[in-house]
């Protein structure tokens, strides 16, 4: 039984079919990379597991738990957390609120005890912080905790949004291109952190990457998608040389 | 310039952060805990006037400026708020059992509303919202068997604990005991997480779902909450106003409530109180302006909702963190002189967002 188990995913829009009978197994503890030119569907995907859409056809399975009906805010509390490729932080707080948002599905007190703000909520924030700290810790963000997402530059925002997820403490983490737009020591500094969160933490990662130096670093498998199809899947050696991924970018003869 | 040093988290999460701010809060309460004493009748009503505004404006700002959701409406629950105190008072109820039961009653109202107005943002939101302003006046002045309609509804007497409330001051205790209630309830929920929710969801809907905010249920609540502090303002201005008919709730006060918000600065609770004597002594203002301004321009109907709208328009265009916004630039200017620069607040550039998911 595999940890995240998706089988046969179907999406159209419009004409398109965006995801074409995807299936695809991860296993719990590895990192997996997904790859595949542009609009190859690689998003969409994550957008399905996530439950920001609902598939026309297939399943996905999650820690043995039929996810595919589920919306995105019931998905979350179960472990999954995930990145945005285009950055989706919240602009106007600042990096420790942000963080402290990704907290959400652990918090325990009602709103009507928030209204009144008793001990016990004040014990649970303090838990809160210190679980936000390690994560600062981690991923060295210490400098910008006070300071307003819109004042970041691009490259501490990919941190910030790969730590407002790691906040869920989640078990499975889908990264959407963690290394688009840094640069070349932004990005080996993120691959270790991926390493660091796949062994030290125990989290299961799934990646869409563009950098192939990046996947063939930390990705144990690859799967390749084009035009919303499996078109290979294996070792990211045996996908870099399958003439199917060769052809999708760089096109056939 | 003051520096801080943190020791403990508890720090960040109490209002109060360091000793200035004891001291000049402390300092407030006391001011305006002795106000009576010091200002005449007239003026002392206008004060409560802006303490009743200022609670209206906490409700709004949460919803405005913390969820991100635009409101035209906002006449509509003051209006629910003091016809509900003011039937229930009729009836008998203690004075602040039927405060309670008015804010339950509009915050059940604000929540159903929120519920319907889910799938909206932006200006369909506020057209809905107006709307329901609208259906709200309508349906108050036609249901004259239960309102009066425009035969008006006399606002009972009130006592508290047994003591008749007929003076000015023992109204402006009541109103300022529950305008600290209010802000001290509001700024809890924003140090929580349900707080932080709101603000996610004013941030990025997509995001706010993807970390497991229910956004359904936080924008109903979010409505329910600024609807329910709101109609706690409408039961004070009952009061205030003696007499309540459809008219003393037009579109002019939603708009007043919005202007109050914006003027003020969005995001920020300090902002509301600033908001509030803006929009509580811009009347005077005008007043005392009339008076030296040559009679066309002085008596030209329309002059008061032309003068909001046109200082609404400006502080958008030239300051849209508001009166708070400005003040907290002049505070650096002078904590940081001679090095402060205009860039500091200078706002940065926003990157891609994904459009699209939304």
């Amino acid at each position: 039984m595999s940890y995240l188990a998706v089988e046969d995913l179907s999406i159209s829009f419009g004409g398109i079919r965006a995801v074409d009978d995807v299936s695809f197994a991860v296993d719990e503890g590895e990192v997996f990379a997904i790859i595949g030119p542009n609009g190859a569907g690689k998003t969409t995907l994550f957008n399905l597991v996530s439950g920001i859409y609902f598939p026309d056809g297939g399943r996905v399975r999650f820690a043995g738990r039929d996810i595919t009906s589920l919306p995105a805010h019931r998905i979350a509390p179960l472990g999954l957390a995930r990145t945005f490729q285009n950055i989706e932080l919240f602009e106007h707080a600042t990096v420790l609120q942000n963080l402290l948002i990704g907290r959400h599905v652990h918090r325990r007190s009602t709103a009507l005890s928030h209204l009144l703000f008793l001990p016990a909520v004040r014990r649970e924030e303090l838990e809160h912080r210190r679980r936000v700290e390690d994560v600062i810790d981690l991923l060295e963000l210490a400098h910008y905790r006070e300071q307003t997402i819109a004042n970041l530059p691009y490259g501490v925002r990919k941190v910030v949004e790969v730590g407002r997820a790691l906040c869920l403490e989640p078990k499975l983490l889908l990264l959407d291109e963690p290394t688009s737009g840094l640069n070349p020591e932004e990005s080996e500094d993120m691959g270790f952190w991926i390493e660091d969160i796949n062994r030290d933490l125990g989290v299961t990662v799934v990646m869409v990457a563009h950098d192939m130096g990046l996947v063939s670093r930390v990705a144990g498998r690859v799967l390749a998608l084009n035009e919303g199809r499996v078109i290979a899947e294996g070792s990211p050696v045996e996908v870099q040389k399958d003439p199917a991924v060769v052809d999708a970018y760089l096109g056939a003869d | 310039m003051r520096f801080l040093f943190k020791t403990h988290y508890n720090q960040d999460i109490d209002h109060l952060k360091h000793g200035g701010d004891r001291f000049w809060y402390g300092l407030l309460l006391v001011l305006v805990a002795a106000a009576p004493a010091a200002l005449g009748t007239f003026y002392l009503g206008e004060l409560n006037l802006v303490m009743i505004y200022a609670i209206a404006g906490v409700g709004l700002m949460l919803l405005v400026g913390y969820t991100g959701q635009v409101s035209l409406g906002h006449a509509a629950f003051l209006a629910i708020g003091a016809y509900t105190h003011s039937l229930l008072l009729g009836a008998g109820l203690p004075f602040l059992l039927s405060i309670a039961a008015a804010v339950l009653v509009t915050a059940l109202v604000g929540a159903g509303v929120g519920w319907i107005a889910l799938r909206m943002t932006g200006i369909y939101l506020a057209i809905a919202t107006l709307a329901f302003a609208m259906l709200t006046e309508q349906t108050i002045s036609r249901a004259e068997w239960l309102t009066g309609g425009f035969r008006g509804l006399a606002v009972p007497q009130a006592s508290l604990f047994g003591i008749p409330l007929t003076q000015g001051w023992q109204h402006y205790y009541v109103t300022l005991a529950l305008l600290v209630v209010t802000l001290l309830a509001a700024l809890n929920i924003l140090r929580s997480s349900t707080g932080r929710a709101l603000v996610a969801i004013r941030d990025s809907e997509i995001s706010a779902e993807s970390v497991g905010i229910n956004v359904a249920v936080y924008k109903t609540l979010a409505f329910a909450l600024s609807a329910g502090i709101t109609g706690l303002a409408g039961a004070l201005f009952a009061h205030r106003l003696g007499y309540l008919s459809p008219d003393a709730f037009t579109f002019l006060i939603s708009l007043q409530l919005l202007l109050m918000v914006v003027v003020g600065g969005v995001g920020s609770m300090r902002g509301v109180i600033f908001g509030a004597l803006f929009i509580g002594f811009l009347p005077q203002l005008l007043a005392i302006a009339r008076d030296t301004l040559p009679a066309q321009i002085a008596q030209a109907p329309g002059l008061e909702p032309g003068i909001f709208g046109l200082i609404l328009v400006l502080v958008i265009l030239f300051e849209p963190q508001g009166i708070f916004g400005r003040w907290l630039k002049i505070k650096s200017y002078f904590q940081m002189f001679p090095l402060y620069r205009r860039a500091t607040h200078r706002r940065q550039k926003t990157y891609l967002r994904t459009e699209r998911l939304r």
